[in-house]
């Protein structure tokens, strides 16, 4: 009984997420006029014509790299520093911890559109507008605290004991850390990687405001100006859409795998 | 091989108004095996993190082989500990947990592995050098616990309640293997346990501590027969000596120098030193209440009034029941007696 009220359930669930994109993917596929269609019409042939429209005409392969080299690179930098600071916060006494804490966590809820202007003179002032660097970095504003949170909650589960065991070994605290305490630790940097890699991606309103040209836009961005004054190309937008959503469900995938595996390595006590 | 003296040690946890430890001194000859045994919260396990140098004291000094090491970081003391939850590392197979401490040192590899399988093979952990502690039995683990520590020659071992996540007949093996291996090894050995049977059989010195104070340190005989105060006398052996509260009738009672009469006094008798009778043989009488019968001897529950009951250990296949009325008397020559403020008072007649 209780099986069968679960298996409902997560149909009912499967089919409330999954139908959109369903629908997405095969509208990406339709010509235009089939959208608008009332009937659904058999005859109407799929085919990759707003594919090739939207990288042969609108070159959307460079939004795509844009994304994949900005998100890469905040996820990649944040976890860099957050790594060893969450650590720090999880382990170490020092005074002033728990306001710093306070401090990474106001900054992480911080509603982005206050900091837009301010974050503006500041890039304008270093040149970066219109640049890379220029939206990795006050992404790393809201990325880093984000994952210091996550990864000082994972450290702080840890149980001391391996590295005390580690100390007494011989390591001195750096090697205890990166020799056994971080191993441990990387279901949760994967997790961690996953949460920044996705908020970077998605990112809207700052690549929106940091970028000028078409060159330097990201995929949220390039997205939201497929649309023109007086039309809207639906077939390219929702192209757009499914091939934006690829990169995403690679690295999840890739990291899930890693998530799974890191939960049974951990399983040693008891 | 090392001597570890601790000099008035004191440690009060940050937040915490009850000092963990209030001022343990102590010394721990080169290749002794001493055992600490307290109730838990009684500092115990304090006491080995100060040695290890996992906490620093608030006050007081760690010497090992006199040497100040009170501020010493863990790794430059040379000890081994092992952790009662094993804390072997889940990442590592059991060859490199074994070798993990070897190549902190720089120690080359060949030496290292040679040292690995010398004592993987002691410990009979030899087939499972390549797997990983998540593929080990908790017996497994222990004894992979174990090599880690003995396969560095430390100067001296810390254990931390090792065994107390074994099942009961691997625990009695593992005692006896680790009393063994003290005898082949002569290293010092610290041994921290809330089991006093465990502190008994692997001790050859017992220190009992209680809320962060010393009550005794002495060897398992000594404490058994002749227990500083209350909290010794009950806390050692089992089931727990017989506690009956009473005031001194005649200074003659016991004989104690120094005993006064009208002083409240406590008597303590252990229940192998009880003997049940007839009831008109008895000092006191009463009634049987429980009968726990465990086969060499047969644990005898008595009621002598509504406040007062008496323990009594009766060979095996003792014929008591429950209800039958019986009378007690108590061997001469091992009474205990403590004053009011739980001080042992005098030796018993």
């Amino acid at each position: 009984m209780n099986a069968l009220i679960k298996r409902v359930a997560m149909t009912a669930l499967l089919v409330f997420w999954a139908l959109p994109l369903c629908w997405m993917v095969l509208a990406s596929l339709r010509p235009e006029s089939a959208l608008y269609a009332t009937t659904a019409t058999a005859t109407a042939g799929f085919g990759g014509n707003h594919y090739r429209a939207l990288f042969a005409e609108r070159r959307f392969w460079q939004p795509m790299l844009n994304s994949i080299v900005v998100a890469s690179s905040t996820t990649l930098l944040a976890l860099v520093v957050a790594v060893p600071c969450a650590y720090a916060m999880a382990r170490l006494q020092f005074r002033g911890k728990r306001a710093l804490m306070a401090v990474v966590l106001a900054i992480s809820t911080f509603p982005q559109v206050s900091i837009v202007p301010s974050l503006f003179l500041i890039l304008r002032a270093l040149g970066l507008i219109d640049t890379i660097p220029g939206l990795v970095l006050p992404y790393l504003t809201f990325a880093t605290p984000l994952a210091v949170w996550l990864m000082a909650g994972f450290f702080r589960e840890l149980p001391p004991d391996l590295e005390e065991a580690a100390r007494l070994d011989g390591a001195s605290r750096l090697r205890a850390a990166v020799e056994v305490a971080l191993p441990l630790a990387a279901p949760a940097v994967a997790t961690t990687a996953i949460l920044t890699f996705l908020y970077a991606w998605n990112e809207f309103l700052f690549a929106l405001s940091f970028t000028v040209s078409p060159d330097r836009q990201t995929v949220p961005v390039a997205i939201a100006l497929l649309q023109g004054r007086y039309q809207v190309p639906w077939g390219q937008i929702l192209a757009a859409a499914v091939t934006a959503s690829v990169p995403v469900a690679v690295v999840v995938l890739a990291f899930q795998r890693r998530i799974v595996k890191g939960l049974t390595a951990g399983a040693v006590k008891g | 091989m090392a001597a570890i003296a601790l000099e008035d040690l004191r440690k009060v946890h940050g937040g915490s108004a009850r000092p963990a430890l209030a001022g343990l001194s102590l010394e721990i000859a080169d290749g002794e095996r001493l055992a600490i045994v307290g109730p838990s919260g009684s500092g115990k396990s304090t006491v080995l993190r100060l040695i290890a140098g996992l906490d620093l004291p608030t006050s007081g000094r760690v010497r090992i082989d006199n040497a100040d090491v009170t501020d010493a970081p863990p790794e430059s003391r040379d000890l081994a500990m092992v952790f009662q939850s094993y804390a072997l590392y889940p990442h590592m197979t059991v060859r490199a947990n074994l070798s993990f401490g070897l190549r902190m040192r720089g120690i080359d590899r060949a030496e290292i592995e040679a040292r690995v399988v010398r004592v993987a093979d002691s410990l009979g952990l030899r087939l499972y050098l390549d797997r990983k502690p998540a593929a080990l039995s908790g017996g497994e683990r222990q004894r992979v616990a174990l090599g880690r520590a003995i396969v560095r020659h430390p100067k001296a071992f810390l254990f931390d309640e090792p065994l107390s996540n074994l099942d009961p007949q691997l625990r009695g093996r593992t005692r006896t293997e680790l009393v063994t291996l003290h005898q082949r090894l002569g290293a010092t050995m610290i041994y921290v346990t809330h089991d006093q049977e465990e502190a008994m059989t692997l001790g050859q010195r017992i220190a009992v501590l209680r809320d962060g104070h010393l009550e005794q340190v002495a060897t398992p005989q000594e404490l058994y027969d002749r227990p500083a105060n209350r909290f010794v006398a009950t806390f050692i052996g089992s089931p727990a000596m017989n506690l009956l509260e009473g005031t001194a009738a005649r200074a003659a009672f016991t004989g104690a120098p120094g005993e006064r009469a009208n002083e409240q006094l406590c008597v303590g008798i252990r229940p192998q030193d009880v003997m049940l009778v007839s009831p008109e043989a008895g000092t006191l009488t009463g009634t049987v209440d429980v009968v726990e019968p465990l086969g060499h001897a047969t644990v005898v529950h008595v009621r002598i009034d509504d406040t007062t009951r008496v323990v009594a250990v009766a060979p095996g296949r003792h014929h008591a029941h429950s209800g039958d009325p019986v009378g007690v008397q108590f061997a001469s020559g091992r009474l205990h007696l403590f004053a009011a403020d739980g001080r042992r008072r005098g030796d018993s007649t």
